[in-house]
């Protein structure tokens, strides 16, 4: 029985189960020693003096570092990956010299022998600052008179960008029988993976080699940045290293300021430096997510069919632009505002704004669920004012099957979909229709049910290169893999891919062994080290399985092709007359004459009888650049309960219908939606980066963040269907975000559908208890009474 | 720094060291003694993910000072199960309770205590009792049924003996 399709238990979890999983703050090198830094407490300051010496006499310190000392080491400004055409690039520094943007900023780097005794030691670096006039809220910041962070960016625009076509969506909205309009806010979301961000630089003088080991997801792409980029060494003297990383989220994509501190550092002292994140350093300094202000619309006819969609967005982009800052809120955002639906014309400006806040970039979903929440919540409000069922709008208005492949007027061409038929699966896993009956009965009697709908579209594997590129991409967005048969057999797979949770090392094996014809066992799966990958771009945006692992496919291809040649050699027939089972290359029409996958692998490495002019060996690399991006869809539905007397929500029921082509592995699956969907339940509810006024962050731990645990969520119930994707050689799409993307409205519809009978027409997230107790208080002063 | 002698048994085994009073005893398991399976995820005693076996207790590693474990016993990960997976370990792999792995440990522990106490716990009881871990990428639901699956499996086994 193939192993792909089958729920096969993971490779990975001996070792985390057992404590001997490997992450970067686990490693020790010896000669060891630690750094603290000492961080700005104001969101905007001008640095008038920073006086090192009281730190430098401390014990075990060995040294303390400045903006100026990194200046004097060459250190440039952290690299932007996403350029658009209006791009204002105010120079990030790695320690700030003279002026601060954001509380948690970098002003010095403590090195001491123990962690504590440089975290003892940055209490004692004074630093003179000069307050100045921050800004974090975004409508202030773009306001007239806001203070203004940087030069280069008058008015705090860091750019301005528009898709579609303004002036079909002016006639569209002309003609229209009704118009609904939404204002709305995506608040600020702080990643949390439950590894605290982490580093450990060396440095060997004898050989100019840099190590660094660091939590990342594409530690090539974090090798490039800082050799080249920020620190000018040469590219192939440094090697990162990226061990088990404790989750991400996006939030390890991107090259960090501490991580070029400590290669400094380490080079400095002459000794392997380790820095790992407190929590409340995660909170400042890992790249937050959303941040979002938009007014959109949508027009209608009068049988409720969309004419066009109009969406004006603010995206704060923090106190500078992290790595893919730009991309997000434009082509990751404006591109999948026409989700499942076939809108005629859409038109969207994002104006990005600087503010003295944390830098914002990609975190799970990364503009796609910002897209997708405007058109699921403006698909309710229409329906509440055309006065249908919301799942009988939605109908109305999907891309049908037969549609395929179908351009939107933002870009994108969807490769393959099949919307109603999800959609009709959810409604009935959900029991839609008596869900509504239940809903009116328990009205009368004073209870308060809500139900939301979530039909979604994510877009992952963005590709092909050469159409990125034209984008603003600064890379290409292929995927490497390197498939190394040993003389015994056993394989082993290097990919570019990087696995922080997902389970590539089974889901890539079933597939390689499949194949190949060997078992699970007989593969290994080499990842997150530039020492012993090719150069691979890593797993973000949920393009593990559609590019990565087609990389793979294509590079067990050549490596079975080479093998084909070798047997039909050895069996003196032609390669086509050969036909490989279960691995074994047997000849057609000739029982028992065949060899078998082993046997080649060891002829190749022999060389004692390979056809005239074959190179020994069995091994291939390729490179996947797919035509397309894939587009994974699905619809959910969340059912709550809303107490007027509190304002609680209680989530009853979570009902996830989801698409993401043929399945590899369907317990992957169902984790990778269970933990994509209490994200966005929690976007929902619970979380929110909150700054006052000053621009200090309020949220710095778990005691302010509200993070989901167990006893908020109910049972996920699951259903699929499969839509291959024409795009990859195994049809798969992706699964990583989808349940980010799609949980969040399902939710917020829910809520709302609920207090419909208080006339409360929406509420920004997270609804909490209070914010829902108010709005019902507003409308109805004696309800709850 | 002034140092202290402590004697602690850990997994079974028991030790000697003199350790500064500030010590977490989580960074005592973790630098000390090299057992790096207990993770620290919070600094502040809200995420479990520290979270180890004191005298059969659970309880976050990163609250307590070395020498507050002085003359008493801790289990840790790496102590859970001498050779191959006890249940609950066993439980984690056969529902997906795991993903990182970061959690992982201190979830273990939290639901091995958990069933020493409750053997037969409900769905509800089970999510309560995890509210002090914090998981950012099952959502829980692989947990939970692992937990669930574990209890079954260790009353089974029970019910044999």
């Amino acid at each position: 029985m193939p192993y792909v399709g089958q729920a096969v238990k993971r490779k990975e979890d001996y070792r985390f189960l057992t404590g001997r999983g490997v992450y970067t703050d686990d490693l020790t090198l010896p000669g060891m020693v630690h750094a603290a830094f000492v961080r700005s407490p104001y969101a905007h300051a001008r640095i008038r003096a920073i006086r090192t010496e009281a730190a430098l006499k401390a014990p075990g310190v060995l040294a303390v570092l400045t903006g100026e000392d990194f200046a004097r080491e060459g250190v440039k400004p952290m690299p932007v990956g996403w350029l658009l055409p209006t791009l204002k690039i105010p120079p990030r520094p790695v320690v700030a010299r003279d002026e601060v943007h954001h509380v948690g900023e970098i002003v010095a780097v403590v090195v001491a022998e123990t962690r504590a005794q440089a975290e003892d030691a940055a209490l004692l670096v004074e630093v003179e600052y000069e307050p100045l006039p921050g800004v974090a809220d975004l409508r202030k910041a773009v306001a007239p008179g806001a203070p203004e962070l940087h030069p280069e960016a008058p008015g705090n625009v860091a750019f301005t960008w528009e898709i579609g076509d303004e002036k079909a969506v002016e006639e569209a909205f002309a003609k229209a029988h009704k118009v609904v309009r939404l204002s709305l806010r995506q608040q600020r979301l702080i990643p949390n993976a439950i590894e605290p961000r982490a580093s450990l630089a060396a440095y060997n003088p004898g050989t100019g080699e840099y190590t660094l080991y660091t939590t990342s997801q594409n530690p090539h792409v974090h090798r490039l940045m800082h050799a080249a980029f920020i620190l000018g060494i040469p590219e192939h003297k440094l090697r990162v290293v990226a061990p088990d990383v404790g989750g991400a989220f996006g939030s390890k994509i991107f090259p960090y300021p501490e991580e070029a501190a400590v290669l400094v550092a380490a080079r400095r002292v002459g000794r392997p430096v380790k820095w790992a994140a407190r929590r409340t350093e995660s909170f400042l300094m890992d790249a937050h997510g959303r941040d979002h202000e938009t007014e959109a619309e949508m027009a209608f006819d009068a049988e409720g069919r969309v004419l066009g969609l109009r969406v004006r967005t603010l995206a704060n982009m923090g106190a500078y632009l992290s790595l893919f800052a730009p991309a997000i809120p434009t082509y990751l955002y404006g591109t999948l505002l026409s989700g499942q639906y076939r809108i005629p014309a859409i038109y969207c400006h994002v104006t990005g704004v600087f503010t003295n806040t944390t830098p914002v970039d990609a975190y799970r979903g990364a503009g796609r669920p910002e897209a997708s929440y405007i058109l699921e919540r403006l698909m309710d409000l229409a329906a509440e004012e055309f006065g249908v069922d919301p799942a009988d709008l939605r109908r109305k208005n999907f891309i049908p099957k037969d549609a395929f492949p179908y351009a939107t007027p933002v870009a994108l061409v969807y490769d393959s979909g099949n919307y109603e038929e999800a959609f009709q699966k959810a409604l009935e896993l959900a029991d839609y229709w008596n869900l509504r009956k239940e809903q009116a009965e328990l009205r009368a009697k004073g209870r308060y049910l809500g139900i939301g709908l979530s039909c979604y579209i994510e877009a992952c594997g963005i590709a092909p290169s050469k159409v990125v590129g034209q984008l603003g991409a600064q890379a290409g967005l292929w995927e490497s893999a390197l498939v190394r048969v040993a003389p015994t057999g056993k394989v082993e797979v290097y990919t570019g891919s990087h696995s922080h949770g997902q389970g590539h090392e089974t889901a890539f094996s079933q597939v390689v062994a499949d194949l190949l014809g060997v078992s699970l066992e007989d593969v290994e799966i080499v990842h997150g080290d530039t020492g012993r990958i090719p150069f691979g771009m890593g797993t973000y945006g949920s393009r593990s399985a559609p590019v990565g692992l087609s990389a793979v496919v294509r590079a067990v291809e050549k490596v079975l092709d080479k093998a084909r040649r070798i047997a039909a050699h050895l069996l003196e027939v032609a390669p086509e007359d050969l036909e490989y089972r279960e691995g074994r290359f047997e000849v057609k029409g000739v029982p028992g004459k065949a060899k078998g996958f082993q046997e080649v692998a060891l002829q190749a490495y022999l060389a004692h009888n390979l056809p005239e002019g074959m190179e020994p060996g069995l091994e291939a690399t390729a490179f996947f650049d797919p035509s397309n991006f894939v587009f994974p869809f699905g619809t959910h539905v969340a059912v709550v309960e809303v107490f007027p007397e509190t304002g609680e929500v209680k989530l009853l029921r979570y009902v996830a219908v989801d698409d993401c082509g043929p399945q590899i592995n369907p317990l992957l699956v169902k984790g990778q939606v269970e933990g994509g969907v209490v994200q966005g339940i929690a976007q929902a509810l619970l979380e929110e980066g909150v700054y006052d006024e000053n621009g200090q962050l309020l949220t710095t731990s778990y005691m302010e963040y509200a993070m989901p645990r167990a006893a908020h969520i109910p049972r996920i119930e699951h259903g699929y269907t499969v839509t291959p994707s024409p795009v990859n050689p195994l049809g798969v799409k992706g699964i990583g975000e989808a349940g980010t993307i799609a949980a969040a409205q399902a939710v917020v519809n829910a809520v709302m559908d609920a207090l419909k009978p208080f006339g409360v027409r929406h509420l920004d997230m997270p609804l909490t208890p209070e914010k829902i107790w108010r709005a019902i208080r507003e409308k109805t002063p004696v309800a709850a009474d | 720094m002034e140092r202290v002698a402590i004697r602690v048994k850990v997994n079974g085994i028991e030790y000697r060291h003199e350790v500064e009073p500030r010590t977490l005893l989580v960074h005592y398991i973790r630098e000390t003694l090299g057992l790096t399976g207990t993770h620290v995820g919070c600094d502040t005693s809200q995420c479990g993910a520290c979270t180890v076996l004191l005298d059969g207790k659970a309880v976050k590693s990163c609250t307590l000072f070395a020498v507050q474990a002085d003359g008493r016993e801790v289990l840790t990960v790496e102590g859970l199960s001498r050779d191959g997976l006890h249940p609950v370990q066993e439980g984690f792999r056969e529902k997906h309770g795991l993903q990182c792995g970061f959690c992982t440990p201190g979830m273990v522990l939290t639901a091995y205590a958990l069933l020493k106490e409750n053997p037969n716990p409900t769905e509800e009881e089970v999510r309560h009792y995890l509210e002090g871990n914090l998981c950012r990428c099952t959502g829980y639901q692989g947990i939970v049924e692992a937990v669930l699956w574990a209890a079954e499996r260790m009353r089974t086994a029970q019910a044999a003996d």
